[in-house]
Formats: structure tokens, C-alpha cells, sequence
């Protein structure tokens, strides 16, 4: 196994990763045969780690985020590889066992606030109702941390605000209930899948910093997903790159955003307004993600990549070391007949 | 809150009005209660006579107006059939209905509820399957049958049930209940059964449902990804968003196990409302006819008014829009 290189070495240090996904595979049994929505997946995050996760719609992200933390919508199934929590597997672990880490130790961050809260209880009660799920405090001794958690994700007048319902909140107010109620179990892991996708231009830097901030004062590691480039560039430490269920790139977020080895990172890059970046010629990439159905054999990116060659149409690509990355490309096997593209080299 | 009660009520008016003057048409225009009265042997003196005593001769809004005071004060006249005032054999009737109607609605909830649960749940179960079949045979066979077919098997094979009829009554005052005695209880389980089921099985679907679209939602997802037990997940969560459509149902339900108590009480020969609405329809006995529309609308326009009160009270949504309408005015 391909392990101890997947975890850049200013990130390695004596306790280990506290998550490591290992050659994850998730299936989908459907009527015409089986569906492989992820394949091979394999990453680590470090303690206090941002990982961020970027890739086209359809390309598993969500699906990464269920699977670690055990909510699958069935059929989906984990049909290979393993999740370590703090180097213990949690991927078979009995659903009574993996709700106790639900919450407590992964906490969970969803896309829409207006559809995550559930509308008929006050958000004071949501809170205190995931604590004492988790630690054994006194209703009064969570009231109180309910109302010091709403203050600390910045809502005004916490003591009054406990008691109010999710519709008396706004949208970005409500997304900080929901990162309230993620943290206030005091995991060590986040996955916050899109937290600012449904908010409004306007309040998501708000969102996003105020993450960051938590994350960095708890010392809470984050799989953050989202579409946003700047995003990942500001606050994420390490990029993972995804493609059709695959982990196309995956580096120091410097790197793959600056100079992205795999031609699909590349192409991804070409195709979002550069910050500090030229861009001469690539704009965008041909074509669409295929469907989990119609993924080609070999390497997933074959029929769009420009630097196609024969091996990809038969032979799928490992995590190969790119020198600043790691990439699933055969360009960086030096036993391919082909040479890297002077566009891919470092400048 | 007091504001809305009151909204409610006034709401509720016009349609009391609507139902008392199709009462009032009824009994102004079907049939014709003087020479139903008379009988056979009059003279021209005796009927002018019975009409001025019955004010038949005074305009339509006279008649109208005195109609509505009269109903008011649940004064309906008297049954042409029985000769007695109507208010006092429908109180003599409305135990009997009632308590049927009460233990159907319990049956109907106590049973279909947990029913719905466990079908939403555990979709895929063989005793869901098994609900779901019997559920389809409660709403396809007709009340009547079911009765019938009840009776067969378990009065006059088994022999353990009576087939009509009240059995002992105590009573408490003006009312007659058949709770305090043996008898009186078990001759309640035939038919409250034959009228429960069809509400039953309604509230099991809708409430299985419900469950299947609110175990769909972002908010029970993320109840499981924060850890909550499944006891907190499908009960404190999932059950109580379903409750909304269910207590519409259910109420709306409720009225109608007490107005198609009808068919019930014709088979199994229960002295309720419905038996004496029937004997009534029979005799065209108006009054008790007119009474008897009026009754069932006012029970309908309370369940709605209870239904309204408790959206209020299960959803904070509700609550607050209906704030922001009374801080508005
Ligand atoms: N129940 C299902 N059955 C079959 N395929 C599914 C099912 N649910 C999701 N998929 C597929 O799994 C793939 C990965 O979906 P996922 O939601 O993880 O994408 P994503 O990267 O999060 O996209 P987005 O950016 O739109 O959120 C998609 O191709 C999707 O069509
Ligand atoms: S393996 Fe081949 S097809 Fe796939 S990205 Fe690399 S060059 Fe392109
Ligand atoms: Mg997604």
C-alpha cells in the first residue's frame, strides 16, 4: 500500500493522521448492474489539518463525506478498502458503535441551513439534546454551554436567541447553529460538505472564517468540500482533486492550485478566474464527466484529457509521485512512453 | 391566540348559517308537515289551526330568523314520528353515538399510528407487508360488510360478542354510558371495530407516508450524523413532523366516524344518533332530520377549530406567522 507518502511530510508527525482513508470503493447496486460511484480513494488528514476537496458535480465528493462518516444512503455500500479513525477502523463498525463517534468525534456540516435544522424544536434544544447524547453534563450545564456556543459562532443576544425556532433565523445565522451543533461535541474531525454553497454571496467569507477561526482554536481538522476555488486557496492546507469517484490530485494546496501536475487539475484551474495565475490557453476542458455507468476503462479522464496516450485506454493510473504532488496519471510513470508536457512541468 | 380562536370562530359562522338554512329549507319545503301531522281525519279549522301554531303562515325571514333563535337554544320542536321535542331524543341518542365514535377514533389512532411507524421504518419487513395487505382490505371492503362479517364470526360462530344493541347501560345523570359494565363494554368492540377500521387503515398509509418523506429529509440526516439514537431520531424527530398532516387527517376523520356512525348503528342496531337519523329519514321526520345536519356541521366546525388549535401548538412556524398577523392589525 501506497500509504506512507499520501500525507505531505510538513503535515507528518508522531501521532499519526487522525483520519486515513485507505483505497476506499463504494458501490451502488442498481437494477442494471453495479455502480461504482467511488474507486480506489486514499487520503489522510493530519490533526488540525484543512483538507480541501474540489472536483466537478457528480465526482463523489458527497460521497467521500457519507462514507466516513458511516451514512451511506443505502444501496451505497463501502465494497473495499478501509477508514481509520485515529488509526482505528470505523468502516465496519456496528451502527450503535459508529453513532457514539457521530458527533462526538466526526462532526457533520451540511450544505442547505434552511433544510439541516429540524424546524420544530428551538435550536437551544438541538444543542443540548447532541451533547448529552455525548457527554454526560447536567440540562443546566448544557444550557449554558448551548448558549456559550451560540456566542461563540457570533450570534447576537446568545441567552435570548437559545429559545427561538430555525425559521427565526437567517440563512447565514442558521449555517452557524449548524457549525455550533457540529463542534459542540468537541470532535477532532469536521466534514463540512459545501457550507457556504446555498448562502448568499455576501455572508459565505463570514462562514468560511469563521470555520477557519473554530477550527484553528479547537485544533479541529476539516474535509472541506466546496466549489470555490478562493475558498480552498485561503483556507484549506491540502487540496484533494476528484474526479468520476477517483482522487485525480492530491498535494499542498499551493502547489495543485499554482502549478497542478494531473491534465485534469490542470484543466480545472484553466477554468475558474486566475487570483495570481497566468493562463494562457486552456480554457476550461472539452466535454462532461462521464456518467458512473459510462466510465471509460483505464484512466476515468481518457476521452476529455488532452494529453491522452495508449497506455490510459487500457491500464488504470495509480497516485503517482508528481514531485510536488500526488497524481493518477501516467505521465509520471517513468516507464510510460510518453513525456510530461512542458504545460505540466514546474515554472 | 385569543385573536385566533376568535378569527376561527367568526369564520365558523357562516357556515353554521349556510347548513341551518338548507335545516330551515328542509323543513319549510320537503314534505309537508301539516298533513303529516294531521293524519288522515281534519277539518279546514284544525289546519289553518296547526299552521298559525306552527308559524307557517309568517314570511320566509320570520320563519328563518325564529328557526335559528329556536336552534339556538337546541330548541328543534317536536319529532313528528315520536311526538316528542327533538332536543330531548337526540340526548337521549347522543351517548350512545359518541362513545361508539370515541373508542372507534382511540382504536383508529392507538392503533394506526404505531401501525404507520412501524410500516415507515421497516419498509421491507414481512409484517409490513402483512399491514399494508390488510390495510387494503379495510379500505376496499365496505362498512357494512365488515359488520356483517364480524357479527358472523364472532357472534354467531364463536358466540363471544353480542351482535346489536348497547347491552347495560348505567346512568349518569342525562347521560347513559356503556363503560361501567361488562356487557355494556363488550358490546362496544364489534362495532367500534367495524367503525374504526376504515380510519385506521387511513391514518396507518398516511402516516407511513408521512414517515417515508420526513426519514428523506436534510434534518433527520444530519440528526444521525450528530449521533442522536434512533429512539430520539424516528421519534422526537421524524414522528413529530408528521404529526401536522396527521392531526388534519385524523380530525377531519373524526367528524366522519361521528356523521357515518350512520351505517354502524343500522347494522348493528345501535341506539345512537345515526339509528334514530334513519328511523327518521324513513318517517320524514323532519325536525329530527334538521337537528340532526346541524348537529354533525357543529361537530365538524369544532374538530376543525381543535385541529387549527393544535397546528399551533405542534408547529413554532404556525405559531409565530399567526404573531406576526395579530401584531400586524
Ligand atoms: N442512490 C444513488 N444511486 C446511484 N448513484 C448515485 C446515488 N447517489 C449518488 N449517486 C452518484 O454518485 C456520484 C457521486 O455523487 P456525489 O453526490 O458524491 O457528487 P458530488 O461530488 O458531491 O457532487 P456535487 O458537487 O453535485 O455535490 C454521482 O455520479 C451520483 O450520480
Ligand atoms: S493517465 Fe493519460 S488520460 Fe489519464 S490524465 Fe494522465 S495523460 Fe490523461
Ligand atoms: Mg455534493
Amino acid at each position: 500500500m501506497a500509504a506512507p507518502i499520501l500525507s505531505t511530510p510538513s503535515h507528518s508527525r508522531d501521532g499519526g493522521p487522525i483520519l486515513e482513508v485507505r483505497n476506499l470503493r463504494v458501490e451502488f447496486p442498481t437494477r442494471r448492474g453495479v455502480l461504482t460511484a467511488l474507486d480506489d480513494v486514499s487520503f489522510d488528514i493530519a490533526p488540525g489539518e484543512v483538507l480541501g476537496v474540489v472536483g466537478e458535480s457528480g465526482a463523489g465528493k458527497s460521497m467521500t463525506g457519507a462514507a466516513i462518516i458511516g451514512l451511506l444512503e443505502p444501496p451505497g455500500r463501502i465494497a473495499g478498502g478501509q477508514i481509520l479513525l485515529n488509526g482505528r477502523r470505523i468502516d465496519n463498525l456496528p451502527y450503535e458503535q459508529m453513532r457514539r463517534i457521530r458527533g462526538k468525534e466526526i462532526g457533520a456540516i451540511f450544505q442547505d441551513p434552511l433544510t439541516t435544522l429540524n424546524p420544530l424544536y428551538t435550536v437551544g434544544r438541538q444543542l443540548t439534546e447532541t451533547m448529552q447524547t455525548h457527554l454526560d453534563i447536567s440540562d443546566r450545564e448544557a444550557r449554558q454551554r448551548a448558549i456559550g456556543w451560540l456566542e461563540m459562532v457570533g450570534i447576537p443576544a446568545a441567552a435570548q436567541r437559545v429559545d427561538s425556532y430555525p425559521h427565526e433565523f437567517s440563512g447565514g445565522m442558521r449555517q452557524r447553529v449548524v457549525i455550533a451543533l457540529a463542534l459542540c461535541a468537541e470532535p477532532k474531525l469536521i466534514v463540512a460538505d459545501e457550507p457556504t454553497t446555498a448562502l448568499d454571496v455576501s455572508i459565505q467569507a463570514q462562514i468560511i472564517a469563521l470555520l477557519k477561526r473554530l477550527a484553528r482554536e479547537k485544533g479541529t481538522a476539516m474535509m472541506l468540500v466546496t466549489h470555490d476555488m478562493g475558498v480552498i486557496a485561503e483556507t484549506a492546507d491540502r487540496v484533494a482533486v476528484m474526479y468520476a469517484g477517483c482522487i485525480a490530485e492530491i498535494g499542498p494546496v499551493r502547489e495543485v492550485v499554482k502549478a497542478p501536475k494531473h491534465p485534469y487539475s490542470e484543466g480545472l484551474m484553466a477554468s475558474i478566474p486566475p487570483l495570481d495565475r497566468k493562463v494562457d490557453h486552456l480554457a476550461g476542458i472539452e466535454g462532461a464527466m462521464p456518467r458512473l455507468s459510462a466510465i471509460p476503462k483505464g484512466c476515468a479522464f481518457n476521452t476529455r484529457c488532452p494529453h491522452v496516450f495508449d497506455r490510459c485506454r487500457h491500464e488504470r493510473p495509480e497516485l503517482l509521485e508528481t514531485g510536488t504532488t500526488l497524481a493518477t496519471c501516467w505521465l509520471y510513470d517513468p516507464a510510460s512512453e510518453k513525456q510530461v508536457p512542458e504545460l505540466l512541468k514546474d515554472d | 391566540m385569543f385573536a385566533f380562536i376568535l378569527s376561527r370562530i367568526l369564520q365558523a359562522i357562516p357556515v353554521m348559517l349556510t347548513v341551518a338554512l338548507i335545516s330551515f329549507a328542509m323543513f319549510a319545503y320537503v314534505g309537508d308537515p301539516v298533513s303529516i301531522m294531521l293524519g288522515q281525519d281534519f277539518t279546514e279549522a284544525q289546519r289553518q289551526q296547526l299552521i298559525q301554531d306552527l308559524g307557517l303562515d309568517r314570511p320566509f325571514f320570520v320563519q328563518f330568523g325564529t328557526f335559528i333563535g329556536n336552534a339556538l337554544q337546541g330548541e328543534f320542536g317536536l319529532s313528528y314520528r315520536l311526538s316528542r321535542p327533538v332536543a330531548e331524543l337526540i340526548a337521549e341518542r347522543a351517548p350512545a353515538t359518541l362513545e361508539l365514535a370515541f373508542c372507534a377514533a382511540a382504536i383508529a389512532m392507538f392503533v394506526g399510528v404505531p401501525m404507520g411507524v412501524y410500516t415507515g421504518l421497516y419498509r421491507n419487513s414481512w409484517l409490513s407487508r402483512a399491514f399494508l395487505t390488510f390495510s387494503l382490505i379495510g379500505v376496499s371492503l365496505p362498512t357494512f360488510l365488515i359488520g356483517i362479517l364480524l357479527i358472523l364470526v364472532f357472534s354467531v360462530w364463536l358466540g363471544w360478542l353480542p351482535s346489536f344493541g348497547r347491552g347495560d347501560v348505567v346512568q349518569l345523570g342525562w347521560w347513559s354510558t356503556g363503560f361501567l359494565t361488562w356487557s355494556g363494554l363488550k358490546a362496544l368492540i364489534l362495532p367500534s371495530i367495524t367503525l374504526g377500521l376504515f380510519q385506521l387503515t387511513l391514518i396507518m398509509r398516511l402516516v407511513r407516508a408521512e414517515m417515508l418523506e420526513v426519514l428523506r429529509t436534510d434534518y433527520i440526516k444530519f440528526a444521525r450524523a450528530r449521533g442522536l439514537g434512533n429512539r430520539a431520531v424516528h421519534f422526537g424527530h421524524a414522528l413529530k413532523n408528521t404529526l401536522v398532516p396527521v392531526i388534519t387527517i385524523a380530525g377531519l376523520q373524526l367528524g366522519g366516524i361521528i356523521a357515518f356512525a350512520i351505517v354502524t348503528e343500522t347494522v348493528f342496531q345501535w341506539p345512537g344518533m345515526g339509528l334514530l337519523f334513519i328511523q327518521s329519514v324513513g318517517a320524514a321526520d323532519i325536525p329530527v332530520m334538521a337537528a340532526y345536519l346541524m348537529l354533525i356541521a357543529l361537530v365538524f366546525v369544532t374538530i376543525n377549530l381543535i385541529v387549527d388549535l393544535l397546528y399551533y401548538l405542534v408547529d413554532p412556524r404556525l405559531r409565530s406567522s399567526m404573531g406576526a398577523a395579530r401584531g400586524g392589525h
